[in-house]
């Protein structure tokens, strides 16, 4: 594998990790600085911003890694990098 | 070579899809056979043996019949752990006893703030799949410190790894086998002291005879039992209450019910209009804090060895990422469900307790009053007679329960739904066995952590480093046993802080390891000086900021610039200037180490920070001192570099080897 194929692989999985970390951030932290306005909402009984809190950020961070699992692998398969 | 299974043991790691279907099937009609043993009349205190025994024979089996004498099999499984296990097994390993029994009275308590540890201690899931795990498990660790040696030249990068791991995981390990032994006292009334041994035999049974490898198949058997202990009281008081067995749907209903009665509280004079209302956003943390706790905790779950070192034990990098969103997945199973636990227990206790006579308090009050675990106008409830004349002393008490008189441990939500539900014996059984195998799993992973950082770490690649494979497998269970008698011994003292120092845990690995272990993989120029600077100062910081505020807060207002922290809703100072100055003045105040009971214990700081976010400064100072000594320093070495390019590739050989 050359420099160059290397340097793309490894500018696509930062990339991939920007993305994510961006993610994590919306959801573990960003969206809660809005609980006080959230919990106006309703949902089923819950105010919006404890639903975020207890199970909305929750659910995001599982879909997210799943994901992140699919798509670092198609980057390692797309560059061949992927393990046999 | 790696998906082969060889040797003893392939049998097992063959088999495991209809193995555990089994165990799970078996394990459910345990249960019902309990069951029927109850209603035939057999005594409760013998119910209990039979969970806890069973589950604890199963255990020690698996333990045996996965025993190993090969290195790799011992250190880190042989590798050969698919994904969706590892992540149940990391499910267990992750999932203490203050989780399982813990969480939901946390947040009964704390009501929304309490959803900061929900949200810390999932979150930070993200950053070990994307920033950590896949390229140390590419690298071929052993242990983390393994891989800060490779990466930053040598042994002193490793000792570094080997003091933090120390400091966060041993107080966690103690932890742990306190719990176990709160499990054996309250439900088979055992004594307490003997029960932490008996705890520790039930966790050296499964880890002595096959390190990693029997650690991984018997926490999965044990996250099986805890989160069907966890799921199926809660599951049956939805179903009951709400018709619907989805408590975590069902309990929308309940907080809605729970903001009416508070409301009705403040207006029928039941509750001081200050009350805790439950989904009130920062009652118990200012906003700072709560963001910074919640990015502690995220931060720390990310940097915990023993959590790290579940991720070496998968076939691939592939398996090692996929492995991390399964761990995910069954934390989260139980970590979305604690919530409507808090919910259901708050509500019932709203709507049975609180506006009732002292005469009408129902039998449940009294059986956890008896132990000190439920208090009522500030005294255990132990007797409707003691209840009234604590609440007579009261000035002007109408002898009817205000939400301010009621009292509850964090513990007993849990623990006492079963009996509050008025379901059977046989599920505060399975409860106990699911709190019991929560505490295992866990004082397993650490125990782990802690010998292999002794054996293979100090021992091996700094002591002995031509020691035969033989010798290293003994020394490693010796340091074992060593390590747990040691854990178990201060259990048993009944140490007072150590509950609050577990969280201590998340903060000093944030701050002590994060910056050395991503800085490692994502920056080429750390160097070995920058990265040791880093962990030495970002683990410095956070523990004095930890020991100042918590043993001698008195030095911390005198010397280091700290003031009394903030009321979160009023922004009062907890301690005004007039109490400071009288308890600086007092010398049984400023006598330290102060005990938890002091008043200026854990209540003073920099920027209002709270002790338990003390990552807050050591991660950023940890940082900045890494990235600053690395800029200082000659760039690392050609075949570092190539090394790092290495541990970012996932084709390939892994970069350690183990001589065989």
């Amino acid at each position: 594998m050359s420099e160059q194929d290397f340097e793309r692989y490894w500018q696509r999985t930062s990339s991939l990790m920007i993305k994510m970390i961006a993610l994590w951030f919306i959801f573990g932290i960003a969206v809660h600085f809005f609980a006080p306005q959230l919990n106006a909402i309703k949902i089923f009984g819950f105010p919006l911003g404890f639903y975020m809190a207890s199970q909305g950020s929750l659910i995001a961070f599982v879909v997210m890694l799943f994901w992140f699992g699919k798509a670092q692998d198609q980057i390692d398969r797309d560059e061949g990098v992927a393990e046999e | 070579m790696s998906n082969s299974s060889s040797g003893g043991g392939g049998d097992f790691t063959s088999n495991l899809g209809r193995i555990y279907a089994l165990y799970t099937g078996g394990f459910f009609g345990f249960i019902i056979l309990v069951g029927i043993l109850e209603q035939l009349g057999v005594q409760q205190k013998y119910l209990g043996y039979m969970f806890m025994g069973l589950t604890i024979l199963v255990y020690a089996f698996i333990g045996v019949v996965t025993r190993t004498s090969e290195v790799s099999e011992y250190y880190v499984a042989g590798r050969k752990v698919p994904a969706f296990y590892n992540g149940m097994a990391t499910g267990a390993d992750w999932m203490s006893a203050a989780s399982f029994i813990g969480m939901a009275g946390t947040l009964f308590l704390l009501g929304y703030d309490g959803l900061a540890f929900v949200l810390g201690w999932t979150g930070g899931y993200v950053l070990v799949a994307v920033l950590i795990a896949p390229f140390l498990r590419k690298f071929g660790a052993y242990t983390v410190p393994d891989f800060l040696a490779a990466r930053y030249g040598g042994n002193a990068a490793r000792l570094c790894g080997v003091l933090v791991l120390m400091a966060c995981s041993f107080t966690y390990v103690v932890a742990q086998i306190f719990g176990t032994g709160l499990i054996a006292q309250r439900f088979l009334g055992m004594n307490f002291e003997l029960a932490c041994f008996v705890g520790l035999a039930g966790i050296l049974v499964c880890s002595m005879l096959g390190g990693m490898k029997a650690v991984t198949w018997t926490q999965v058997a044990q996250y099986i039992v805890l989160i069907v202990a966890y799921l199926i009281p809660v599951v049956w008081m939805s179903a009951n209450k709400f018709g619907l067995p989805v408590p975590q749907l069902t309990y929308g209903q309940a907080l809605e019910q729970i903001a009416t009665l508070e409301q009705s509280f403040i207006k029928n004079g039941l509750a001081p209009a200050t009350m805790k209302i439950h989904d009130a956003p920062f009652t118990s943390y200012s906003p700072a804090n709560y963001f910074w706790l919640i990015f502690c905790l995220m931060v720390g779950t990310a940097s915990l060895p023993h959590v790290l070192m579940r991720y070496f034990t998968t076939p691939s990098v592939r398996e090692a990422r996929v492995s991390v969103a399964w761990s995910l997945l069954f934390i989260f199973i139980l970590y979305f469900t604690a919530p409507a636990y808090a919910a259901f227990s708050k509500l019932e206790v709203y709507s049975t307790l609180i506006g009732k006579p002292l005469a009408d308090m129902p039998q449940w009050v009294f059986n956890w009053g008896k132990l000190g675990l439920v208090t009522i106008c500030g005294k255990s409830a132990s007797s409707l007679a003691d209840i009234t004349a604590a609440c007579q002393a009261i000035a002007g008490h109408a002898g009817v329960l205000r939400w301010q008189d009621f009292g509850i441990n964090t513990d007993v939500v849990v623990i006492s739904t079963p009996e509050i539900a008025g379901l059977p014996y046989v599920i505060t059984g399975l409860v106990a066995a699911g709190g019991l195998a929560a505490a295992l799993s866990t004082a397993d992973g650490l125990l782990l952590a802690l010998a292999n950082a002794l054996s293979h770490d100090v021992y091996y690649k700094i002591i002995n480093p031509n020691a035969p494979t033989k010798q290293r497998l003994i020394i490693s269970r010796m340091l074992l046993v060593v390590v747990a008698v040691l854990a178990a011994w201060t259990a048993s003292t009944r140490p007072t802080d150590i509950v609050a120092m577990v969280a201590w845990a998340f903060s000093l690995a944030a701050g002590g390891l994060f910056p050395a272990l991503v800085l490692g993989v994502w920056w080429k120029r750390a160097t070995s000086q920058g990265a040791i600077a880093g962990i030495l100062a970002g683990f410095g910081v956070t523990l004095f900021y930890l020991v100042i505020t918590r043993y001698w807060p008195h030095l911390g207002v005198q010397y280091f610039g700290m003031a009394s922290l903030l009321n979160p809703v009023s922004g009062a100072p907890l301690i005004d200037a007039a109490a400071m100055a009288q308890h600086l003045a007092n010398p049984a105040v400023t006598d330290g180490p102060v005990l938890a009971s002091n008043p200026l214990a854990s209540r003073v700081g920099w920027f209002n920070i709270n002790n338990i976010s003390s990552a807050a400064f050591g991660l950023p100072v940890g940082m900045v001192v890494m990235y600053v000594v690395s800029k200082m320093t000659p760039e690392p070495s050609k075949e570092l570099q190539e090394f790092i390019d290495n541990c970012r590739r996932p084709k390939g050989q892994t970069l350690m080897v183990e001589k065989v």
